[in-house]
């Protein structure tokens, strides 16, 4: 009796869960079947969720239009690259505030984080002056520097919060055995903080890879991700729906995957510090 | 083996470094229009004509591209050997020394064949500073058989008041069909497109001669209020939030009475794969008010060069054949003539085989010849522009008024007080960039 | 001996990261101040002047200015509030015992991966749009009137948006956080036959205090610069009803190409965010120490 109430409460459980995650989930899913469709059956009404005749040609068209692999592999390089150059940074400077902290470094890191709240067209021109008389502009290079920056306070204080959860004794335990500093990050604190750092690399990825604002601005074709290949598909005078949303698909493709396989290790790491 | 191996690395690196040399490589900035896109697509053509260049596309949606190349252009970033601009940008960059002048097209260019309303946007002291790649207008597009069943005739030459009329007349909101789409997004290439264009129409002007704004003026009310009304009784909803695109939507599916847009909106309502009222498509000019002037706009997408390019004669090259008669030609030949860039030369319009595949060629260059960029509406202006003000102030200007045109339309203010702001607004600005003073 | 090693070592170790950070910091935060006190017109280069204090005059003058200053706030604490609360709901939810699972946690987190520009237009057109879309469907479908979003209730159309990017965000972290939660614990309550409603809010929420803390603080800084989704769908209007500090501070710089004026508006949102951050701390600043 008790039993098949839990079954029966189980069921009912997971039809709400099902209709909510379902709401959350289908814009995703009504951008996918469009991609689908024509484009004139793309906003005809009433609309058509499964049962329409599906065509690839907007696939078709994208592929013949763009290289979507040449922007799918700055985005990679951008992406990884700012990512890897911000943990590098940030490591050693988020251990000095967790282990060494002075009485600035609570301020110091609001401070940086407060920087990340201004709106990035503010310094536009400045930057784009910068890069020119560097030859910095459409170069990956110039933009893993600035992704890198722009994520930099984030990274930091991400790793802060998880280093600071690391016990003391522990660190002091290995000095007392001589280890250096070096050795410290290596063997002691790194191990015990991966969950944390692998969830900040994986935030971090997911942030640089839909940044639209600088590499819209800084790059032309060379250095173009997958941003620019979908503001050659938004707006443009005529009907486009379908066809940006296939070339949307293909855009998220690849981190929906990276997100949807790493998605643990992503929380785990997030709420490492969060939860005790 | 290996001797031989590296000598001939070292001879094939040595011809790709050769060819590399002779080789000058074009970036193109360009706007994600189907023209442009069809332009892309020929590239072929051209490189085969000319094997030393090679061709970048750096194809973007039209506001991105906006703020990309004038950012660039106006630091000097020189990212781009050709640039996408309009009507609105080519005079005050030419102005500034930032264009090119466009001497060396080749002798078989023909720039007399140039549409003069276009040619005169396009040019500066007599000089052409950028070559149309298309052009338009804006005309009245209308549903045939929503007018046969309603018992109306379209003129070609309709007046506002019978545009009002009919429309009401058609609207029928159960049945989802709106008597008339108009623009209502705010934006200075949105909304105010059209309602600056209309506003003429109704003898209103966006300053004086001594660059005072005029919203507290009666014209530019009767304009809103004729315009806000008419899309209460008779537009969509969510007519705020729409632009080209939208209403563009909204007609192909069948949705609208009439929709008063840029020319080239023409192809593709009669395009059967893009809109289900494809065979049922009439055209007429843009309204008037008896004041004459009508309310139509003109643009033209155009390319241009940046001075200080080093790269000049290819990225002529390339406009040349990118605008010439040739072009025009090619894309007959391999996409029919329907699906020629219009608006741009007076010998398509001669070509009796474009006026067959084409019924809104005649509108469309009957509307480009009514618009006069220099003379914008019934009194005196000291700017030029039909539908935009040529002045720098104006993306910022007119953006912020288009706001509050567009707060009216949603209901969300009165007409008076959108007036009442757009004045303070256009004041404050101009006093801000020293016009007023 | 060995300690003073360490700190010398660390140091060292340090010193690059911290001089990086330092020249992120200053660098164009100086450039930002310097063009600020310009009179710099982008179409007119070449033309500088010194302004002194004016474009922080016109800027903060500017009628938009208050506006755009309660839209930010407002668009924060409501898309803060949607997802905090419903992040916690849906936790709760996904945190008993479902079918499927595994998918559902997939099905949840996959709109924080797309792009902002994307889900605005997705959302805009094929969702919202009170003709085509699909909302104005079912509304007619059960004979209601289809809401125009976007010209009747501008603001809330763009936090919904916005607040369904970052619901899986808050969703997954609160999930984790209350999977961690002892099972003895929950059983433990069951056996005392604390109702569901005490058990959570004197167990559940005081151990989510500090994952709330974390989704608060990312959250704030992503949302009090939200852009992309205001640019698509409304363009700041109708009127100044969804213009942000961060649309004003676009206007300025790349509609009115004012970089002097766009850059004293980048001074101020800092200087803003900076007082936000405050408060912020303030508030829920407890629960990250300990």
């Amino acid at each position: 009796m008790a039993r098949k109430q839990t079954l029966t409460k189980r069921i009912s459980v997971t039809a709400l869960a099902w209709l909510f995650s379902g709401a959350i989930f289908f814009p995703i899913y009504w951008m996918v079947i469009t991609s689908f469709k024509t484009e004139l059956a793309a906003f005809s009404t009433p609309p058509t969720f499964l049962f329409f005749d599906w065509t690839i040609e907007n696939y078709e068209t994208v592929q013949t239009r763009s290289n979507y692999l040449h922007h799918a592999m700055n985005s990679v390089i951008l992406a990884g690259g700012s990512t890897l150059l911000a943990l590098l940074i940030a490591i050693p400077a988020a251990w000095a505030m967790a282990f060494a902290p002075t009485d600035r470094t609570r301020g110091t890191l609001l401070w940086m984080l407060s920087t990340k709240m201004m709106p990035p067209v503010g310094v536009l021109v400045p930057i784009y002056l910068i890069y020119r008389d560097f030859g910095l502009l459409d170069s990956r290079i110039g933009l893993v520097i600035l992704l890198c920056l722009g994520n930099l306070p984030i990274v930091i204080w991400m790793l802060f919060t998880y280093f600071k959860e690391i016990p003391k004794d522990i660190l002091e335990a290995a000095r007392m055995d001589g280890a250096t500093v070096t050795k410290e990050i290596i063997y002691v604190l790194a191990p015990m903080s991966l969950p944390g750092i692998a969830s900040t690399l994986l935030l971090n990825v997911i942030l640089a890879w839909n940044e639209a604002f600088w590499t819209l601005n800084l790059t032309t074709s060379d250095a173009a991700p997958l941003t620019t290949f979908i503001a050659s598909y938004s707006s443009p005078e005529g009907l486009f729906w379908a066809k940006l949303s296939a070339a949307s698909t293909l855009a998220i493709a690849p981190i929906l995957i990276i997100g949807w396989l790493s998605q643990r290790q992503l929380v785990r790491g997030l709420t490492f510090g969060a939860v005790k | 083996m290996n001797k031989h191996f590296a000598a001939l690395m070292g001879a094939a690196s040595m011809l790709v470094a050769a060819q590399a040399m002779a080789e000058t490589k074009l970036t193109i900035a360009t706007v994600n229009n189907g023209d442009m896109i069809r332009m892309q697509g020929l590239t072929e053509d051209f490189t085969a004509k000319n094997p030393d260049i090679t061709v970048e596309w750096v194809t973007l949606e039209e506001n991105v591209l906006r703020q990309k190349v004038t950012t660039d252009i106006a630091t000097k970033g020189g990212q781009f050997d050709v640039l996408t601009i309009g009507t609105y940008e080519v005079p005050i960059w030419a102005k500034k020394g930032w264009l090119m002048p466009l001497d060396n097209l080749g002798d078989d260019y023909d720039v007399d064949d140039l549409l003069p309303a276009i040619r005169a946007g396009l040019s500066q002291d007599g000089k052409l500073y950028a070559a149309p790649f298309y052009g338009e207008s804006s005309m009245v597009m209308y549903r045939k058989d929503l007018f046969e069943k309603a018992g109306i005739t379209m003129p070609d030459a309709p007046t506002w008041e019978f545009v009002a009329d009919a429309a009401r007349k058609i609207t029928d909101k159960d049945g989802e069909v709106y008597g008339i789409c108009l623009r209502g997004k705010a934006g200075w290439g949105e909304n105010m497109a059209f309602l600056t264009a209309t506003a003429n129409s109704f003898g209103a002007r966006w300053f004086d001669e001594n660059w005072v704004p005029q919203f507290d003026q009666p014209e530019w009310k009767n304009t809103l209020d004729f315009y806000v009304n008419l899309m209460k009784d008779a537009g969509p909803p969510g007519a705020s939030s729409n632009g080209f695109n939208e209403n563009l939507a909204l007609f192909n599916s069948g949705k609208c009475g009439m929709w008063i847009d840029a020319t080239v909106a023409a192809s593709f309502v009669t395009n059967p794969k893009e809109s289900m009222v494809a065979d049922k498509v009439g055209f007429a000019l843009a309204p008037d008010n008896g004041l004459g002037k009508r309310g139509n706009w003109l643009w033209a997408w155009s390319l241009a060069v940046p001075a200080g390019s080093q790269k000049v004669e290819a990225a002529e090259k390339f406009i040349a054949w990118a605008t010439g008669k040739g072009y025009t030609e090619l894309v007959a030949s391999k996409e029919g003539w329907a699906n020629v860039p219009p608006g741009t030369r007076t010998s398509l319009y001669e070509n009796p085989e474009y006026q067959k595949a084409a019924p809104f060629a005649k509108m469309t260059i009957d509307s480009i010849n009514s618009a006069d960029p220099t003379k914008p509406t019934v009194k005196p202006v000291p700017y030029t522009g039909v539908q935009f003000v040529a002045i720098p102030e104006f993306q910022g200007l007119g953006t912020t008024v288009g706001q509050q045109f567009s707060s009216a339309l949603a209901g969300q203010t009165t007409v008076d007080e959108a007036l009442a702001s757009a004045q303070a607004i256009a004041t404050r600005e101009m006093t801000k960039a020293g016009y007023i003073k | 001996m060995s300690t003073r090693e360490t700190r010398a070592v660390g140091r060292l170790l340090v010193a690059p990261s911290v001089i990086l950070l330092f020249l992120w910091m200053i660098v164009p935060l100086a450039l930002t101040i310097y063009f600020s006190l310009l009179r710099y017109d982008l179409l007119n280069p070449g033309m500088e002047t010194f302004a002194g204090l004016d474009n922080y005059y016109w800027f903060l003058t500017d009628p938009a200015f208050s506006t755009a200053l309660a839209n930010t706030l407002m668009l924060v604490g409501a898309v803060l509030v949607i997802t905090v609360v419903g992040g916690t709901l849906f936790a709760l939810l996904l945190d008993q015992p479902v079918f499927g699972q595994k998918v559902l946690r997939l099905m949840v987190i996959a709109p924080f991966f797309v792009m902002p520009t994307v889900s605005a237009l997705v959302w805009k057109n094929l969702l919202m749009h009170p003709v085509s879309g699909l909302f104005a469907w079912i509304a007619n479908s059960l004979g209601l009137t289809p809401v125009d979003w976007f010209a009747e209730v501008p603001l809330l159309s763009v936090i919904l948006i916005v607040a369904w990017q970052w619901l899986p965000f808050a969703t997954l972290i609160l999930l984790t956080a209350l999977q961690s939660l002892d099972e003895e614990q929950k059983e433990a309550a069951e056996m005392d036959g604390a109702g569901a409603i005490p058990f959570f809010f004197y167990i559940v929420l005081p151990h989510l205090a500090r994952p709330i803390t974390v989704v608060i603080l990312i959250e704030t800084i992503f949302l009090l610069t939200v852009f992309a989704e205001i640019f698509v769908t409304t363009g700041g209007g109708p009127g100044l009803q969804t213009t942000n500090i961060a649309f004003l501070v676009y206007a300025q710089a790349l509609l009115q190409y004012d970089v002097g004026g766009a850059s004293a508006g980048g001074i101020v949102a800092v200087v803003l965010a900076n007082i936000v951050a405050f408060f912020l701390v303030r508030i829920i600043g407890k629960n990250l120490e300990a």
